[in-house]
């Protein structure tokens, strides 16, 4: 093969260099960057201006009220109302997706990741699972107000804190199997192996071996969650949560207590909203706001955190 | 693991037995039957959900008056089912939700997927699980009061501040975190052998993104825009507070004046303003919307799950 002069190779040379280097800067790929960049910073924009709107109202209320706006009773009268029911019912509410979802969904996770064979039952329950993680939540609403209300009305107490809880309970429930299912999915076969090597039965495998590899996953998931559970709103307006006073106290037991008429926070929050007087919607309505928002974000920052620690720790 | 020692325990007299323990084997068909009985659950609750949306559906069906469902607008009170009525005002909402969340989101979700920084992604997407995480009202009132004055204001004279256009804004807000997560998940599924092969041919970053990267995720794409698409029509309380027309709407089209979606009106119908509880027709009017709610995101979700089943089968 001839060898180029050195000047035909000098050029040659140059001409590859710009061709790797460019000719200048890529202006179409800047401005696309650029455009990507800005759509980036206008959701987080959104995040900032929302929450940098509530705290004014909010602000105002807790510096005229303190303390006593969250243990207040609900009321007409802007100048006395508070959240006290509100947060009780949003706690109780909490308590039946702890003690029911969490339990009932981490079992159907095991039972679909740990037991099932893979056959078409299997698949069928696994695509029921994913639709009903699609069904609006508001379609909730309606199975508990035909369900829990009226069905089992009897029981509940018709429109009731337990009717409004066990109907958040089953929203939640496909959302906490298709998280701990991929947490247990996520443990590799080799910690199985492990215990089914020194003679564990599968369930004591699970629970020896599966679970505490998997928890930390499972927890993030529930927490996530419960966190949508206390913020949903839907639902609760059509089991009737928005016209009761959740009486705390005057009960002679708990459970009475459960099938009285009750409050939550984000109902409490779409009927100040909704109140034409300018305290309830300037005011009130932005510090009920920030009350929900630190119980959802401190849930969703828990989660979030537990992840880090555990993704850090493999 | 008591029980384990026990179990060989028993092998170790003589002959070798290994049908184990009875009592350990019982305790093992009882745990599995009760976690069988928690996965069927689910197939308990959608058909809880199905035969209550039905039965009440066909009782409205079977009572109201069939001329009333395609008249002027939506008025329970009044009898007048336009049900027309509701799926415009859904569209519309949705319409103005997509615009506002498929450019944001997939914006979004190509920087952080094939520009961010690992330490930038690390920082944002807890943000952007955040901003996932806000409670659906929180949001509502955010578009009722700062939306729909400083935004829409800028485009009606109209004195009104309910608007479906505030509305789909909020939702729209809502549904940014959903698009750019399963977008993001769809190109970081991309091989990396698919960008390298780009670079190595000399494209430029920008090529390489939009001719190849995209391509390959674009079923991933989609289904995140059908994904946000039925969330956005199943979103009630944005809708509902920043809407307005709660006692009902007339048929129309002005994304800039109030109106009534499905979820909407499924909530007034539910609450104080609309109260219609127990006798007339209206009550079981709420479960025929919820049944056409139901059916459509039904549709739309299954739609998405073969999208995404195409990304797995590609990969």
């Amino acid at each position: 093969m001839a060898v180029a002069p050195p000047e035909a190779r000098s050029t040659t040379t140059d001409v590859v260099r710009r061709q790797i280097e460019g000719r200048g800067a890529d202006v179409p790929g800047l401005i696309f960057q650029a455009l990507l960049l800005l759509s980036l910073l206008l959701t987080l924009a959104i995040l900032v201006v929302l929450i940098v709107d509530v705290l004014p109202g909010a602000f105002t209320t807790f510096q005229d009220r303190g303390l006593e706006f969250l243990t207040s009773p609900l009321s007409r009268s802007a100048a006395r109302t508070g959240l006290s029911q509100s947060i009780a019912g949003t706690l109780i509410i909490g308590g039946f997706v702890v003690l029911l979802a969490f339990p009932i969904g981490i079992a159907a996770a095991i039972y679909l990741e740990e037991y099932a064979a893979k056959n078409a039952f299997t698949r069928f329950i696994d695509v029921n699972i994913r639709n009903l993680a699609g069904v609006p939540s508001i379609v909730y609403g309606l199975l508990g107000l035909s369900i829990f209300v009226q069905l089992f009305g009897g029981f509940t107490g018709g429109r009731s804190v337990m009717s409004g809880g066990l109907t958040l309970a089953v929203l939640v429930l496909p959302i906490v199997i298709i998280t701990s299912s991929e947490a247990i999915r996520a443990v590799p076969d080799s910690i199985r192996e492990a215990g089914f090597g020194v003679g564990a039965t599968r369930w004591e495998t699970i629970r020896s071996h599966v679970l505490p590899y998997a928890a930390p996953g499972i927890l993030t998931g529930t927490i996530l969650s419960l966190a949508r559970a206390l913020g949903e709103a839907a639902p609760l307006i059509l089991v009737g949560a928005i016209t009761g006073f959740l009486a705390i106290g005057g009960e002679p037991n708990f459970v009475e207590t459960l099938r009285n008429p009750f409050l939550a926070l984000p109902t409490t929050i779409y009927n100040f909203a909704r109140q034409p007087g300018g305290d309830f919607r300037g005011e009130l309505t932005p510090a009920a706001i920030v009350v929900l928002l630190v119980i959802v974000f401190l849930a969703n920052f828990a989660a979030i955190t537990l992840r880090n620690r555990y993704d850090r720790s493999r | 693991m008591a029980q384990a020692v026990t179990g060989t325990d028993a092998g170790a007299q003589g002959e070798i037995d290994l049908t184990g323990d009875p009592k350990r084997l019982r305790r093992e068909r009882i745990i599995r039957g009760l976690f069988f009985a928690a996965a069927t659950l689910s197939i308990v609750i959608s058909a809880g959900i199905i035969l209550s949306l039905i039965f009440e559906a066909v009782n409205f069906l079977t009572a109201v008056d069939p001329a009333a469902l395609v008249s002027d607008g939506w008025f329970p009170r009044r009898g007048l089912f336009d049900i027309l009525t509701l799926l415009i005002g859904t569209l519309l909402v949705t319409l103005v939700a997509m615009v506002i969340a498929v450019p944001l989101g997939l914006g979004a979700a190509i920087y952080l997927s094939e520009y961010a920084k690992p330490r930038v992604r690390r920082i944002v997407k807890p943000i952007l699980e955040t901003l996932a995480g806000i409670p659906s009202v929180a949001i509502g009132f955010f578009a009722l009061a700062w939306i729909a004055p400083n935004i829409i204001s800028r485009f009606t004279s109209a004195s009104t501040e309910f608007s479906m256009a505030a509305a789909g804004v909020g939702v729209g807000v809502l549904v940014i975190p959903l698009v750019a997560s399963v977008s993001e998940d769809a190109m970081r599924s991309v091989p990396n052998s698919l960008r390298e092969a780009s670079y190595g041919m000399g494209a430029k970053r920008v090529t390489t993104v939009t001719r190849v990267v995209l391509p390959a995720a674009v079923s991933g794409l989609i289904a995140s825009f059908i994904i946000a698409a039925s969330r956005a029509i199943g979103e009630t309380m944005v809708v509902a507070i920043a809407a307005g027309a709660t006692g009902g709407s007339l048929r129309t089209f002005n994304v800039l004046g109030p109106g009534q979606t499905m979820t909407a009106a499924m909530a007034a119908l539910a609450t104080g303003t609309d109260q219609v509880r127990g006798a007339s027709v209206a009550f079981p009017s709420l479960f025929f919307v919820g049944l056409l709610l139901f059916l459509i995101t039904a549709a739309l979700n299954l739609v998405a799950a073969t999208f995404v089943r195409r990304v797995r089968q590609r990969y």
